[in-house]
């Protein structure tokens, strides 16, 4: 098990910085998630860690061991490829036999580790079989067991659930964490769907244009985004923002949109001291914290979204459409008036021209 | 309900027949000849194993006279055989080498090289003989195998390299980056991981360059002056123009199917590969 540290980690593809000056930790036996949307550098710095590509800047660290010149060979990471990159000519033994055969283990030794990892991932009785007479969700498996035989320091995946439906999804992310907490690798997952990430990662790192914008839990990710971008990326719903400016009428900010004012509760007003009156910015709350049926401010119900359990209702507060998350059994109507307010404690507001949180 | 199938397929059988009528009719007159006395139009006539006998030793004798005129049979077929094999695992290591660079790696002048490759292939070889001729004056490789494999191996390559970058590219990056994270080096995992799954790519290039080297006739007609390297080609050449002022068509015919035996055999065993071919399938120029 090792810990592992880039620092000031970059690669450019010609004129593309597609990992710019990246610094991450990862701890002993950590499970950490690179999340970010597609083209954002995930897989380079992936195929970094493993030895694949050189940094164009940077160092990698495996506990406290420059890794930079350090050929993939010798690294002692299992990975599994976005496409599983299982080897078209060899049955799913050798597959997964392949690490084994590389190291020159003993044919017994070989065959009971496969048989127990292939066994551990329910595959055992594929063996004989080629990959092109697997399903999509067979082929994770053996690249999973390809990856975790060799008993790895650090376990990269390359988003290993993109390809399968939704429901084997749900499965296999609760197995695959289950499965880290067991072997405790230091595991550095790719995603680029925020729901993976938020219900596996110890940490959470989100990437946009190959540049680090926040690395933190679940929970700090979720609560303190540092960003626009992180607010917007992370939670199921996205982020209402709303527009304006920063006000101060009798001792209290407001902001002020087009059509609509909304109070900034007393307990930010520290935070907010500093910032030049008529600054624009952008207020942030989750649909899931914002309250309807009472409140002090008022919309219109613009449209109706049933989701089951809950509906997400659109509330046209002029110029601005919001979003509230209700009970799936909430009544309203479209076109009505509707009253609403936002969780004191659960809004953000955000500089409109840096993009950088100030609550 | 069977009977259309059956009706279909035995139209198919049929129009094939038609079709190859002609080569199947030539090819069974060949044998009938290399067994009988002489052929009387098109029917045999008088049956003798006779013109076989030239297997026992390889000689060919010319009636009333003690000269050995023709080179040695087996001489000649292992002439073939070598430059047939020569020309076939030469282009096999030097296309796979080339298609594996020109598949993987970017560098400046790549997809010129790709294309000057498949003008040069246009060209017909006849064109080129007089100058070949001078280079290889010039390098002392005029009358012998080396020069012809050389000229060959050249005007060949082209569609070896085409044909191995198809297969080359078919094989994802992820495979090979996934074999060097599992414990191969470069060397290896090009070994290990990449050429078994171009292995219908390499069979297809050997059977080409064995088929091109074994059918080689003007090149060999050019440039090898001596019977020392003559190869099959040349010999049934010599024997059907009655160079010594003797036609033995038995004997002649014999030789032509003993020349055939080998290609028919390698084909039997090579056709599965030569379908898999795909030259540029979803690659880039
Ligand atoms: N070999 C390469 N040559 C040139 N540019 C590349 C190469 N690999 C990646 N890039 C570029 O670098 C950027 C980051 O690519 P990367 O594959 O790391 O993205 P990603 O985050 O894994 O995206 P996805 O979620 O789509 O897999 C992209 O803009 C991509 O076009
Ligand atoms: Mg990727």
């Amino acid at each position: 098990m090792v810990s592992v540290k880039l620092v000031n980690l970059s690669k450019y593809f010609h004129n593309v910085k597609a990992v710019d000056n990246l610094n991450l930790e990862i701890k002993d036996g950590e499970f950490v998630a690179l999340l970010g949307p597609s083209g954002c550098g995930k897989t380079t710095t992936l195929l970094m860690i493993a030895g694949i590509y050189k940094p164009t800047n940077g160092y990698i660290y495996f506990d406290n061991r420059l890794m930079n010149d350090v050929p993939p060979k010798d690294r002692n990471v299992g990975m599994v490829f976005q496409s599983y990159a299982l080897y078209p000519h060899m049955s799913v033994f050798d597959n997964i036999a392949f690490p084994l055969k590389l190291k020159k283990r003993p044919k017994d030794e070989i065959r009971r580790k496969v048989k127990e990892v292939a066994d551990l991932l329910g595959i055992g009785e594929l063996l004989d079989r080629k990959p092109s007479q697997l399903s999509g969700g067979q082929q994770q498996r053996v690249a999973l067991a390809r990856a975790l035989v060799k008993e790895p320091d650090i376990f990269l995946m390359d988003e290993p659930l993109s390809n399968l439906d939704a429901k084997l999804r749900i499965q296999m992310r609760a197995e695959l964490k289950k499965m880290q907490k067991t072997f405790k690798i230091t595991t550095i997952y790719v995603t680029h769907d925020q729901v993976e990430a938020m219900t596996m990662a110890d940490r959470i790192a989100v990437l946009n244009k190959g540049v680090l914008q926040q690395y933190g839990s679940p929970d700090e990710l979720y609560n303190r985004p540092k960003n626009i971008f992180v607010a917007g990326f992370i939670g199921s719903v996205p982020m209402n923002f709303i527009r304006g400016a920063l006000k101060r009428t009798n001792g209290d900010y407001i902001l002020e949109g087009l059509d609509y004012l909304f109070k900034i509760p007393r307990t930010y007003h520290d935070v907010l001291k500093d910032i030049e009156v008529g600054t624009e910015v952008i207020l942030g709350v989750r649909p899931e914290h914002v309250d309807i049926g009472f409140g002090e401010y008022s919309g219109k119900v613009y449209v109706v979204e049933p989701l089951g359990r809950d509906q997400i209702i659109h509330i046209d507060i002029g110029g601005e459409i919001i979003r509230a998350l209700a009970p799936g059994d909430y009544k309203v109507e479209e076109g009505k008036d509707i009253k609403f307010s936002f969780k004191e404690d659960k809004i953000h507001i955000f500089d409109k021209k840096s993009g950088e949180a100030y609550i | 309900m069977r009977i259309v199938p059956l009706l279909k397929n035995s139209i198919v059988y049929i129009i094939l027949l038609l079709v190859t009528l002609p080569i199947i009719l030539l090819y069974t007159l060949l044998f009938l000849q290399s067994i009988s006395v002489n052929l009387n139009g098109v029917i045999p006539n008088g049956f003798t194993l006779d013109h076989w006998s030239i297997l026992s030793t390889g000689n060919i004798r010319v009636p009333g006279t003690t000269t050995q005129y023709y080179p040695n049979l087996y001489l000649v077929a292992s002439n073939t055989f070598i430059l047939a094999v020569i020309i076939a695992f030469t282009e096999v290591v030097l296309s796979s080498l080339a298609g594996y660079a020109l598949s993987r790696y970017k560098f400046a002048g790549r997809s010129q090289i790709l294309t000057l490759t498949l003008i040069l292939h246009a060209f017909p070889g006849i064109t080129l003989l007089i100058a070949l001729f001078y280079v290889l004056n010039a390098l002392g490789l005029y009358n012998s195998l080396i020069g012809v494999v050389i000229v060959k191996v050249a005007l060949d390559l082209p569609l070896g390299i085409w044909i191995m970058k198809g297969f080359f590219d078919g094989i994802p990056w992820d495979i090979e980056m996934s074999a060097l994270v599992d414990g191969c080096s470069r060397l290896g995992a090009w070994w290990r991981v990449i050429m078994p799954n171009v292995r219908n790519g390499l069979m297809a290039v050997l059977i080409f360059g064995f088929l091109s080297g074994w059918s080689e006739f003007i090149y060999v007609l050019t440039f090898i002056a001596s019977q020392d390297y003559w190869t099959f080609s040349m010999f049934v050449y010599a024997l059907t123009t009655g160079e010594y002022s003797y036609i033995n068509p038995g004997i002649t015919a014999t030789v032509a199917i003993i020349y055939m035996i080998p290609v028919i055999i390698f084909f039997l065993f090579a056709q599965k590969y030569l379908l898999r071919i795909q030259i540029a399938g979803k690659s880039t120029v």
